[in-house]
């Protein structure tokens, strides 16, 4: 009954997209492998790029799963199946994890016992930059997210069956505290991962720079496949340009409050003009690395803002599928730039290499064949959800 | 817009529910009035559509302004801290962008909200008229509340009394009203109440933030600012061994720029330095301002020992005696630097290279005083090139 009041209709996938979802994946962990026997530590940087833009789409889209119940959003209860398909790649985090555990010697110079008894500040801090507690820390952080992402999914599934309106209720006071949770955890994530690189370096604000750019990302990676699974017939006939306007605007308010919080981490450091705070953007911005910070903010703020700004680009849906892959592009160049010129601070010199290039296709698969295998299970609609039926009345 | 007294101005409908005026609104539309308008307590999610409104033009206004407020803001920035008035803050660059951003975004924000708000003023409420005819009624009572509004006016070309009654009744209305345009324009926003009032509220504005800034500061509990913990010059410490709020320097402090004189305190030197600065107009400038300021009280404004203090003060010799001629730079420089005898120290007060400046300067004054015959010759062909018949 509700299938047909939602024009749903169930559509396998292409096959294709599994096959080429697993090539990928297989092909990225098998360059991956060789990478790592060529260049152990050069190896180390690429995989946690790759690791962070992969925990920003996966922790993102639970994020905006999350934020639909607490919130109560009704215009995006049609895309929420895809963003949960998006969100699948949380609970092997902690396995993909297990490879930076090996290589932390070659990322964190704080792993270093010499270069700690000979740094007081090093000395002072190793109270929270000490490998068991990151590791103990990380683990329970990612296990947390692993059991809300699979009791949120759950009781999502679950109401495509039984149209519960409990469940929803349910999902509400877990997306609550998952929010909460998140806020820490994310922040904590940043702090360990991307921050202890540079380890005199420090920025309160770090963790809201990363949320930013999760949120951003997972935006743009929901945004692509419902366009495209829209356009191709797989999700309802009744989504309209309303729906897409408000994915649109979002895209917009997450450019822009991206550029507010990295303005403001940048801005605060620059005007202290202290030592060890500036050592952050003295190392992003010599050499190449000068070109790059200010690529990136004409690619991560300027385009993003003029393309989504006229009313017009956020209903069009071709425009939102170019302005959704370029985030997706220059994401990855915005997390590049957070981990490459940290090399400096454990004795590497940065040059380019193909191994930059091995690991994200390792990332495309994953999510591309995740999808494939969820969508062929489940629908790609919520269609037992309370909420669908006012979402399809939903105008801007 | 025709305010004919008393005349019909339409006719309009209460609904209950979102729902019912959306339906109401699209079959107004469908039945092609083109002159009717919905009221609601809030913005109903869909009722462009309904209307068959297209995308505002308002987004340009704001588009428009925004861009010119950042343009203007950028530009009086720079040309206040970094043309007129340069000024060093902080050891940044005088055009500091980042420290402009925030100001930029600001005024973007404020002028791109003012020229919305203002523009929609102007274009929706017909000013300087304020006196909409469904101001004051039953209707409008009702739609700032709970219920959902559609007037149809009476100017609209298909419209008809009992026609239009009955359509809106058809929709579902069960509170029809008739609108009168007023009998008089009561609702000018010149009207002398109206423009005192705006008086009071801005000397209030004015008063309370007075009493707020300057009494209520000194008043507890508001007056925590004044007692914070920390030194105040000129006051005793209670934190420093020696009392001294102020510190002096550590001993071995070297001053930035500082540069050592290796006379110091000898008042005839045996051997003296030359002089570095050559007598270019710049340095001659300098070197007059410099005089005037603190030579020129006891040796006079032309160095000849006639000054203002005469009589008052033993006099500064003249320095155009045989003597004084025959001083090297070096000397004079040596005697503004450590005094001579009743004449103090000047080191203090002129830099370097401002009493090397002064060097140049007093000679200037000296062959002013003993010129040689070649130096009117010379006057006299400058004169002769740039026009000027200036008497010798």
């Amino acid at each position: 009954m509700s299938q047909i009041e939602s024009g749903y209709v169930k559509k396998e996938l292409p096959k294709n997209l599994g096959t080429i979802g697993a090539i990928l994946l297989i092909a990225g962990i098998a360059l991956g492998v060789a990478s790592y026997l060529v260049d152990p530590a050069r190896a180390a940087f690429s995989y946690l790029t790759s690791f962070i833009y992969l925990v920003c789409i996966g922790i993102g889209s639970l994020f905006l799963v999350s934020l639909e119940y607490a919130a109560g959003a009704v215009w995006s209860v049609p895309f929420r199946r895809v963003s949960e398909f998006l969100a699948a790649s949380v609970p092997f985090f902690i396995i993909l994890v297990i490879p930076l555990f090996f290589s932390m010697h070659n990322l964190f110079i704080w792993t270093n016992p010499i270069a700690v008894a000979h740094d007081k500040v090093l000395q002072q801090r190793s109270t929270y930059l000490n490998i068991p507690f990151f590791v103990i820390r990380d683990v329970i952080i990612f296990l947390i997210w692993t059991a809300f992402y699979f009791i949120i999914i759950k009781n999502s599934r679950k109401q495509d069956v039984s149209a519960d309106q409990n469940l929803t209720t349910r999902n509400i006071k877990f997306s609550i505290a998952f929010i909460v949770i998140f806020a820490f955890t994310i922040s904590v994530i940043s702090f360990d991962w991307l921050m202890s690189m540079t380890p005199h370096w420090f920025s309160t604000i770090f963790g809201v720079y990363l949320f930013a750019d999760s949120a951003w990302v997972a935006l743009a990676v929901l945004t692509l496949f419902s366009v495209v699974l829209t356009e191709r017939g797989y999700l309802s006939p009744k989504i309209r340009r309303d729906h897409y306007y408000s994915l649109g605007i979002l895209m917009f308010a997450f450019t822009v409050f991206w550029a507010y919080i990295a303005f403001s981490q940048y801005m605060l450091q620059w005007y202290g003009n202290l030592p060890e705070e500036i050592v952050y953007y003295v190392h992003r911005w010599t050499g190449v690395w000068k070109y790059v910070s200010l690529a990136l903010v004409i690619t991560h703020f300027i385009v993003p803002f003029l393309l989504l700004l006229p009313r017009g680009s956020k209903t069009n849906p071709g425009m939102l599928k170019f302005a959704a892959i370029w985030i997706i592009i220059f994401q990855f160049l915005d997390v590049y730039w957070l981990v490459m010129p940290s090399m400096v601070d454990n004795g590497f010199t940065y040059s380019f290499s193909w191994i930059d290039f091995t690991f994200p296709l390792a990332v495309v698969g994953l999510i591309l064949w995740l999808f494939s295998i969820l969508a062929k299970k489940n629908n790609l609609l919520a269609v037992g959800d309370p909420k669908l039926k006012r979402s399809w009345e939903f105008h801007i | 817009m025709n305010r004919n007294q008393n005349s019909l101005y339409g006719v309009a409908a209460l609904f209950d529910s979102p729902d019912d005026i959306l339906k109401a609104a699209k079959k107004v539309q469908a039945d092609g009035y083109k002159k009717y308008d919905v009221n609601t307590p809030y913005p109903v999610h869909g009722m462009d559509s309904a209307m068959g409104f297209k995308a505002s033009k308002m987004g340009y206004v704001t588009l428009f302004f925004g861009f010119a407020a950042a343009a203007f803001i950028l530009g009086f920035m720079w040309w206040t801290l970094a043309v007129s008035y340069p000024l060093v803050i902080g050891g940044k660059p005088f055009f500091a962008l980042p420290a402009f951003v925030p100001i930029t975004f600001e005024f973007t924000v404020l002028l791109g909200v003012l020229s919305t708000v203002f523009g929609m003023i102007a274009v929706v409420f017909n000013l300087p008229f304020n006196n909409h005819p469904i101001h004051d009624t039953n209707y409008m009572r009702n739609v700032s509340s709970d219920k959902y509004g559609l007037v149809i006016e009476a100017e609209d070309p298909l419209f008809e009394q009992d026609k239009v009654v009955e359509l809106l009744k058809s929709l579902g209305s069960k509170n029809i009203e008739l609108v009168y345009n007023p009998e008089e324009e009561k609702y000018s926003i010149f009207q002398p109440k109206f423009l005192v009032f705006l008086g009071i509220i801005a000397v209030l504005t004015a008063c309370s933030t007075y009493v707020t800034l300057n009494k209520f500061m000194y008043l507890p509990p508001f007056d925590f600012m004044l007692n914070q913990n920390k030194g105040v010059s000129q006051e005793e410490s209670s934190f420093f061994y020696d009392k001294r709020e102020m510190r002096t320097p550590v001993a071995g402090t070297v001053a930035r720029g500082y540069i050592p004189y290796a006379y110091t305190g000898e008042t005839d030197p045996k051997e003296v330095l030359s002089n570095p600065l050559l007598p270019t107009k710049k340095v001659l400038e300098l070197g007059q301002k410099k005089f005037l300021t603190f030579c020129s009280p006891c040796h006079g404004n032309y160095a000849d020992g006639k000054s203002r203090l005469m009589g008052q003060f033993p006099p500064g010799p003249t320095l155009h005696s045989q003597r004084i001629i025959n001083f090297t730079d070096g000397q004079i420089y040596n005697v503004i630097t450590n005094g001579f005898s009743i004449m103090p120290s000047y080191k203090r007060q002129i830099t370097r290279d401002e009493r090397w400046a002064i060097v140049n300067y007093i000679r200037v004054l000296q062959r002013a005083q003993n010129p040689k015959p070649s130096d009117f010759t010379e006057i006299k062909e400058i004169n002769k090139e740039s026009g000027k018949n200036v008497p010798n």
